[in-house]
């Protein structure tokens, strides 16, 4: 949109990537002087926003450089030799794919700062907190900066420590054993990834994605591809999560602080779905399309799982902790990400694309609202809250109310709310899948998923009438008064639903940048 | 020194490269020179061999830099129709050289500080007697990778090994100390006689203990005699195998360790598995390339069962259990020594097995650095809290935020995650070059070994981290201890900025 020359572009990405990092060693400094607040712990929280907010409008300056007429083309890239040893390259890039999911974790990692800033989790002190933080938020822009696969293994790696501390540092209850299952898990599935990232640099001879990419799988064997899909998939799939293998995730997010569960649904969880569009698509085609059916036999289970799982915990009596409810929600979600990929049509992958962004965007409101619901009456258990039939919010805390019912139709998919667009463009993609894939699973597959989304209304509904409807509360002066929505929640709110409304209307503002570099991905690099 | 097969009494008088042959020298004469100084030291002042041991081992190492970029040979056969030569000098034999040496001398700078601590509780450790034998084994050590022929290797081996025993056994009046070196001794010597007899095995049906000798002649080997020529090259193995306390060859390790004064179990962990594995290299790629098919399958076998038991065996420390920080790094070296035997098997299968091998001197220099490291902080701890449990640990970072740092970043190194980014690459490498020997079950294995290995760094880690019980206290340190501290920290962080520093060496020639 505006001009900006290549260099400062690069510098740009640069920063973004190592920002956050440099960052989060200043953050365990003492503050220098003229800095230093109210009080250290004040200080080290408005580092945090400082720093992400720096972040987030290079991130933004870099959107509106970003050349929109030529979405496909990589940009501001950077490629310097770091270990010939291993012919790692320090090469990063940016393009339709992986530019909106660098703004979005630019943004929800500054909303999640500003939100830590007014309302710190309990736990340990704030400076750990928030050097932990940028160090996640280095890792996640890496992934998806970054263009040789060990680097993104690295980057992939790079969260898992900071996420395990916040987790067990500032979690609710039972939180060192979810911190555990989820590195376990994740660390599990990433070495097993890191052996088929090997087999294809051995096999091929380069760890480039753009040199794999525009080989297109040419110089691998089908067995070859096979193996390193199977292998890159798992690691992938854990960390997406795919059903079978999300039994972390629920778990993580019961017991994450709010900004936690904010950052491992809106963030986290994507490194998951752009690792399979942006290494296993165009990398090893003959491998994924073998695995294609199965991926998407995964996914549609994965919807009706969770919105089954949802649905039994939004039972009345069911004592359903909401965060575990939104958790399953998400492998639901996510389930539709993986079958648009799984059809391997351009439909399909932009709508993952779509989704992807969506999911972030409602799912890390919902956290947010959740967690606030939590803050205010101690609580997320959906029986204790709705005891009587119903908590009644909109009476006692109209907005709050208000925003999570909205939040709750978002995620349910309404037209004209960012969660309707990539969904259906998934099912349209599971409608005519890829050539070389069977139609006809694809269309049972589609069924069951759109069968799915109604599960999804049902309990999205379910939360609305037991959480924000209800009878009148009492005027009783002995039950205290549920404060409504702050200020400094809605700064970090608006965003969310602002962005939310827009790409409901104006899908093609999001579509146009993923999809020219859809189709180049998947006819192989060429235009 | 064997050249027996000399036609004359004139080519038996050689010439003697001394400067190829001055690092090992000096670390051996110095070693002399500080027995002999303690005689004339007196009682109060023998601190000050401590500092002679680490100048001497200083400059063994510095006599390391003229040797760099060339290739010598010393001591080699003349009047016969091959070349062998016992003592050779090339880049793998600098870097095996370099590793030693440093790990010598970083033990000196630990142990400098521990012998003061013994000497003011009234235990003290005999001096002199201590820093001639550390540097008598380390003059072995780094005489071992230069040998070439199966006997200097030999000797170098127990050179190494023998002043160890005595180093295990030298807290006197200590029942656990004396009983971990018998234990030691023992076992060490069982080994080496197998050994011993593999090399005489070697020698009937080769007629020759230099290793290319050896090569050469193996690949025609009398039909009857290929057993015999097989069974040779097994045995051969076992007394390196036990050095780098490989699976079966590892009971030892546990209660060795912890018998042992604290610096000398950091040296026999990282110094005692160089000099294992150095062995097993030489003799496995440079002695017996052609018998690839019987040493490739049994090295793999061994790496698997040595990660997989040393892991799982850490896995199960209970923190409460007195020394358990030391038998969980006792532990969990047996683990690492695992990952290091992965490329040495993956070079039975490769074809360019020099690349394999430069996997594990990378991985070997990073395990160096980190693992010593690891072992200062421990020393660091052990002097408020003699009894070193992982309880003991809690809230390290109230107290000393430096110190938890560094070895929360070391132990992550060690488990091979970011921002351990050198343990990482370490590991990508070994685990490449399992993969490009199509050892593929390997690398599965170790792939789940990492992540048992990950739970125990990781749980240490976050007990770093977590709020103190009771006051936090002061922790004494020593000059020379912040100095191995540091000096292994910022080699563990220059190492993650620049992995190429080390990983270089498994993308080139060795040899």
């Amino acid at each position: 949109m505006i001009d900006i020359s290549e260099s400062v572009m690069q510098f740009l990405l640069a920063l973004i990537v190592v920002g956050p990092l440099i960052g989060a060693v200043l953050a365990l400094l003492p503050a220098p002087p003229g800095l230093k607040g109210n009080s250290p712990d004040q200080a080290v929280l408005r580092h945090g926003v400082t720093v992400t907010g720096v972040i987030l409008v290079a991130a933004i300056v870099l959107a509106l450089g970003f050349d929109h007429d030529h979405p496909s083309t990589m940009q501001a890239t950077t490629d310097i030799s770091w270990i010939p040893a291993l012919d790692v390259r320090i090469h990063l890039g940016i393009d339709g794919i992986s530019l909106p999911l660098l703004v979005l974790t630019a943004l929800l990692t500054f909303l999640c700062a500003l939100y830590s800033y007014f309302k710190m989790p309990s736990g340990p002190s704030p400076k750990a907190f928030v050097a932990l933080i940028l160090v996640l938020e280095s890792g996640t822009l890496a992934t998806f900066a970054v263009l040789d696969l060990v680097l993104f293994f690295l980057a992939f790696e790079m969260v898992l420590i900071p996420m395990y501390f916040l987790i067990a540092r500032w979690g609710g209850a039972e939180r060192a054993a979810a911190a555990w299952k989820f590195i376990l898990f994740t660390l599990l599935g990433s070495v097993v990834m890191l052996l088929g990232i090997l087999l294809i640099g051995v096999k091929s001879g380069t760890f480039d994605m753009m040199a794999l990419a525009t080989d297109n799988g040419r110089g691998l064997s089908t067995s070859v591809q096979v193996i390193a899909v199977l292998a890159i998939g798992i690691g992938l799939a854990v960390k997406t999560p795919m059903w079978p293998l999300h039994s972390w995730l629920p778990d993580a997010h019961t017991a994450a602080p709010t900004v936690g569960s904010v950052l491992l649904a809106g963030v986290l969880l994507k490194m998951g779905t752009y690792g399979f569009v942006r290494i296993l698509l165009p990398v090893a085609p003959d491998g994924f399309r073998t695995f294609a059916p199965y991926l998407a036999a995964f996914a549609v289970v994965g919807i009706v799982y969770g919105s089954l799982a949802c649905l039994n915990l939004a039972k009345q009596g069911a004592k359903g902790d909401l965060k575990r409810l939104i958790a399953y929600s998400s492998v639901g979600h996510m389930g539709f990400v993986l079958l648009g990929i799984a059809t391997m049509t351009p439909t399909g992958v932009n709508g993952a694309l779509f989704a992807n962004i969506a999911h972030g965007l409602i799912t890390g409101l919902l956290f947010f609202l959740v967690g606030a619901l939590k803050d205010r009456t101690g609580t997320s258990d959906l029986d204790t809250l709705a005891e009587q039939g119903g908590m009644a919010l909109y009476g006692k805390a109209p907005r709050l109310g208000g925003l999570l019912a909205f939040a709750a139709v978002a995620s349910l998919g309404l037209p004209g709310l960012a969660g309707f667009w990539g969904e259906m463009l998934a099912l349209f993609g599971a409608f005519d899948p890829a050539d070389d894939l069977s139609r006809p699973a694809f269309l049972v597959f589609m069924s069951i998923a759109a069968f799915g989304t109604l599960l999804t209304a049902a309990y999205m509904l379910i939360v609305v009438r037991r959480v924000c409807m209800g009878p009148r509360p009492q005027a009783d002066p002995g039950t205290p008064v549920l404060a409504d929505v702050q200020g400094y929640e809605f700064a970090a709110w608006t965003p969310l639903v602002a962005l939310t409304v827009l790409a409901g209307l104006w899908p093609a503002a999001l579509l146009g940048l993923t999809n020219p570099a859809v189709q180049k991905l998947l006819a192989g690099g060429i235009q | 020194m064997t050249a027996v097969a000399a036609p004359s009494v004139a080519s038996l008088v050689q010439s003697v490269d001394w400067v190829a042959i001055a690092p090992p020298t000096i670390a051996a004469v110095v070693a002399l020179g500080v027995l002999v100084a303690d005689l004339f030291v007196g009682e109060h002042r023998k601190a000050v061999l401590g500092w002679i041991s680490v100048a001497g081992l200083a400059a063994a190492g510095l006599a390391l830099i003229p040797l760099i970029g060339d290739e010598r040979s010393t001591f080699c056969l003349t009047g016969t129709s091959y070349d062998a030569c016992s003592y050779t000098a090339d880049r793998f034999t600098l870097v095996i050289q370099f590793l030693v040496l440093a790990g010598a001398l970083l033990t000196a700078l630990l142990s400098i500080s521990s012998l003061k601590d013994a000497k003011n509780a009234n235990k003290p450790l005999p001096e002199g007697e201590f820093w001639f034998l550390l540097l008598s084994s380390a003059a072995g050590a780094a005489l071992l990778p230069a040998s070439r022929d199966l006997a200097t290797l030999v000797v170098a081996l127990e050179v190494a090994s023998l002043p160890a025993f005595a180093l295990v056994g030298l807290k006197r009046d200590d029942k656990r100390s004396s009983d971990a070196a018998l234990k030691f001794f023992l076992s060490s010597v069982t080994a080496t006689a197998v050994t011993l007899l593999g090399v005489s095995f070697v020698y009937a049906t080769t007629g020759s203990l230099h290793l290319t000798r050896i090569a050469s002649q193996l690949t025609h080997v009398d039909g009857q005699f290929h057993t015999l020529a097989q069974a040779g090259v097994a045995l051969t193995l076992v007394g390196f195998a036990f050095k780098t306390a490989a699976v079966p060859f590892h009971f030892w390790v546990p209660d060795t360790y912890v018998g042992a004064p604290l610096p000398i179990a950091a040296y026999l962990s990282v110094i005692g598995k160089a000099v294992g594995f150095s062995g097993i290299i030489l003799v496995t790629v440079v002695a017996f390339p052609s018998y690839a098919d019987v040493w490739g399958p049994a090295l793999a076998a061994l790496a698997a069962l040595t990660m997989t038991v040393g892991n799982v065996a850490a896995l199960r420390q209970q923190a409460t259990r007195a020394y358990s920080a030391v038998r969980l790094l006792a532990w969990s070296s047996v683990g690492q020594a695992g990952y290091l035997l992965v490329p040495i098997a993956a070079a039975a299968y490769s074809d360019d097995p020099q690349k394999s091998i430069g996997s594990t001197l990378a991985y070997a220099l990073m395990y160096a650095a980190v693992n010593l490291g690891a072992f200062a902080v421990a020393a660091l701890v052990a002097r408020t809290k003699p009894l070193n449990r992982l309880v003991d640990y809690r809230g390290l970072y109230a107290s000393r935020p430096l110190a938890a740092l560094v070895l929360g970043f070391f132990l992550l190194c060690l488990a091979g995650l970011p921002p351990g980014i050198i343990g990482l690459f370490a590991k990508v490498t070994v685990f490449s070059a399992a993969v490009d020997a199509g050892l593929g079950w390997l690398a599965v294995v170790m792939a789940v070994n990492v992540v048992i290995a990950l739970y125990y760094y990781l749980q240490w880690t976050a007990t770093l981290f977590r709020a103190p019980e009771g006051e936090p206290v002061a922790y004494r340190t020593s000059v020379p201890l912040t100095a191995a501290i540091a000096v292994t920290a910022v080699i563990g962080v220059a190492l993650s900025g620049a992995p190429q520093l080390v990983l270089r060496f498994a993308s080139t020639g060795l040899f």
